[in-house]
C-alpha cells in the first residue's frame, strides 16, 4: 500500500519514512543535475543565498526532454545520482531533505542523510513518458542557460517513488536483493 | 555509379532519431514481456509493467521513452559504388540538429569533455563509417543514453586468461554496475581486435536483434550462459531484486594479436533503442 507524502517534507518526516517504503509524492519539488548541484555549491560554499528555499525541500535528479505543445513538461525520468554524491551532503546540511534519483549513493551522502535527516527515493529510470503524466506544472526558477540542466519548480501529484536509502542507512538495492535470492533459495 | 544526394541523408538521419527516440524495437519489447511472464518477484513484475507501460505511452502519445534521448550514434554502411553528392558529415549533423529540435528531444551534448558547454542541438553525432559492396547506404541512428554509457568497461586480458576471464570480467562489469545503468540491460561484449575495435564491437553487439545469437556455436552458447549467470544476480529490474537484470547478452568477436585477449563490455538500458533505413 502507497504512502501519500506531501512536500515540503520535513526532517520529522523524512526520518519516518523507511526504505522499501512506496510513496506517491504531491507538491512542489525541484530539479537538478550535476551543473546546477554544482553552481549551487559554489554558492554554498561562499556563503551566498541560494535561489531556490532548500530548507525541507525535495530535488529530482533530472533533465527534461521539451514539452511539446500542450504538455507541461517533455519525459521526465531520473538520472544516475552518484553524480550527485559531490554535492549532496552540503545541500543536506543546508535544509535538504529529499532526493528523488537512481543508482548507488555514496557513504558520504549516507552519513549526512543520518546526520540531519533526509531520505533518498528511486523513480523508475528509463520511464521517462509515464512519470512525466504525474508533473502537472513545470516552471524553471535559475540557471536557463543550462538548458535540460536548468533548475525547474515542479508540482507533482502522486510521482511513484520507492524509499531506496531511509535516515538510518538501510537500502532497498541490499535488502531487496537479499530477500529476493533467499526466497528463490527456499522456493527450490 | 548510383548517386545519392547528402540531403537525403540528412532527411533520414532526422527522422530516425526522432522515431528511434519515440518507439521501442519490436525485439526489445518481445523480450521484455517475455521477461515479464517468467518473473516470479512480485516487485520486479510490478516495475517490468510500467516500464511497458511507459514504451506504450511512448509511442502512442510520439513523446521520447526516456528523457535521456542520448548521443546520436550513427552508423553508415556505404556502398562502395555510390557517390555521395555533398558534405556527408555535416549533413549527419543537420539531420541530427533537425531531428533533435523538430522531435522535442534533449540536447545532451557538450563541446568539451572539461569546459562542458551545450552544444545546444545534440550534434555533433557520433559517426560510424563502413564500406560495403553494392550500391546502396544503410543509415542507423542509435541514441545512446549516459547512464548506461557510464557503466561500460573495457579490458585487456591475457590470453592465458581464456574463456574464464572473459566470463569473470563480464560478471564483475555486471555487479559493479548494479542498479545504476537502469536494469533490466542489454549486455554488448566484444571480444579481440585491438583496444579500439573491442570497444566498437560491444557497441555493434548492442545493434543486434535480441532474438539473433552469434552465428558461432561458441558464442552463441557463451551467450546464454552469461545471460543465465548475470540473472542468477539477483540485481533485478532497478535494481530491487529479482531475476530479470538482463534482457540479453550479445558477443561480436574480431580476430586479435598473439600477446592479447582485449574484452570490452558497453552496457545499454532497457531502452536499447535504434532504428535503420537502407537507401
Amino acid at each position: 500500500m502507497e504512502k501519500r507524502i506531501e512536500t515540503p517534507i520535513t526532517r520529522e518526516m523524512a526520518r519516518s519514512l523507511k526504505s522499501g517504503d512506496a510513496v506517491l509524492l504531491s507538491g512542489v519539488i525541484y530539479t537538478a543535475r550535476d551543473a546546477a548541484h554544482k553552481r549551487l555549491c559554489e554558492l554554498a560554499a561562499q556563503g551566498k543565498p541560494l535561489p531556490i528555499d532548500i530548507e525541507n525541500a525535495t530535488i529530482y535528479f533530472v533533465g527534461p526532454t521539451p514539452a511539446k505543445p500542450g504538455q507541461a513538461i517533455g519525459s521526465a525520468g531520473p538520472t544516475t545520482s552518484y553524480r550527485m554524491d559531490a554535492y549532496s551532503p552540503a545541500l543536506i546540511a543546508l535544509g535538504q531533505t529529499g532526493m528523488i534519483g537512481k543508482g548507488k549513493r555514496g557513504p558520504e551522502v549516507v552519513e549526512a542523510m543520518k546526520k540531519y535527516g533526509a531520505v533518498y527515493f528511486g523513480a523508475i529510470g528509463g520511464a521517462g513518458a509515464l512519470l512525466s503524466r504525474c508533473i502537472v506544472q513545470s516552471e524553471i526558477v535559475a540557471y536557463e542557460d543550462l538548458g535540460a540542466e536548468a533548475i525547474r519548480r515542479l508540482t507533482v501529484r502522486d510521482l511513484p517513488v520507492t524509499v531506496i536509502i531511509d535516515s538510518e542507512g538501510n537500502n532497498l538495492y541490499e535488502t531487496g536483493r537479499r530477500q529476493y535470492l533467499a526466497g528463490r533459495k527456499n522456493g527450490d | 555509379m548510383r548517386e545519392i544526394s547528402a540531403q537525403q541523408i540528412a532527411d533520414t538521419v532526422r527522422r530516425l532519431c526522432i522515431e528511434a527516440n519515440r518507439s521501442l524495437p519490436g525485439d526489445v519489447r518481445r523480450r521484455i514481456e517475455e521477461c515479464r511472464a517468467q518473473e516470479d518477484w512480485q516487485p520486479a513484475q510490478g516495475i517490468l509493467d510500467k516500464i511497458i507501460e511507459n514504451y506504450r505511452i511512448a509511442d502512442g502519445e510520439q513523446v521520447p521513452i526516456c528523457q535521456d534521448t542520448g548521443m546520436a550514434c550513427v552508423f553508415l554502411e556505404i556502398g562502395q559504388d555510390v557517390h555521395i553528392a555533398g558534405d556527408l558529415r555535416a549533413a549527419v549533423d543537420e539531420g541530427v540538429r533537425r531531428g533533435y529540435e523538430e522531435g522535442y528531444l534533449r540536447k545532451s551534448v557538450v563541446r568539451d569533455p572539461l569546459d562542458r558547454v551545450n552544444t545546444g542541438d545534440n550534434t555533433p553525432a557520433m559517426l560510424y563509417v563502413d564500406l560495403v559492396p553494392g550500391d546502396r547506404v544503410s543509415v542507423t541512428v542509435a541514441p545512446k543514453g549516459f547512464g548506461s554509457e557510464n557503466m561500460s568497461r573495457i579490458k585487456m586480458l591475457r590470453p592465458s586468461d581464456g574463456i574464464d576471464g572473459v566470463r569473470q570480467f563480464v560478471l564483475d562489469t555486471v555487479e559493479e554496475a548494479g542498479p545504476n545503468p537502469c536494469p533490466p540491460i542489454v549486455v554488448g561484449v566484444g571480444i579481440g581486435g585491438t583496444f579500439d575495435k573491442a570497444a566498437f564491437l560491444a557497441k555493434k553487439a548492442l545493434m543486434r536483434p535480441l532474438d539473433v545469437r552469434n552465428e558461432k556455436p561458441l558464442y552463441a552458447q557463451l551467450e546464454q550462459e552469461l545471460l543465465e549467470k548475470i540473472n542468477a544476480l539477483g540485481i533485478g529490474p532497478q535494481g530491487f531484486g529479482g531475476r530479470t537484470t538482463a534482457l540479453c547478452v550479445n558477443i561480436e568477436t574480431l580476430p586479435t594479436h598473439i600477446a592479447g585477449l582485449p574484452v570490452a563490455v558497453n552496457i545499454n538500458c532497457h531502452v536499447t533503442r535504434h532504428q535503420t533505413e537502407v537507401l
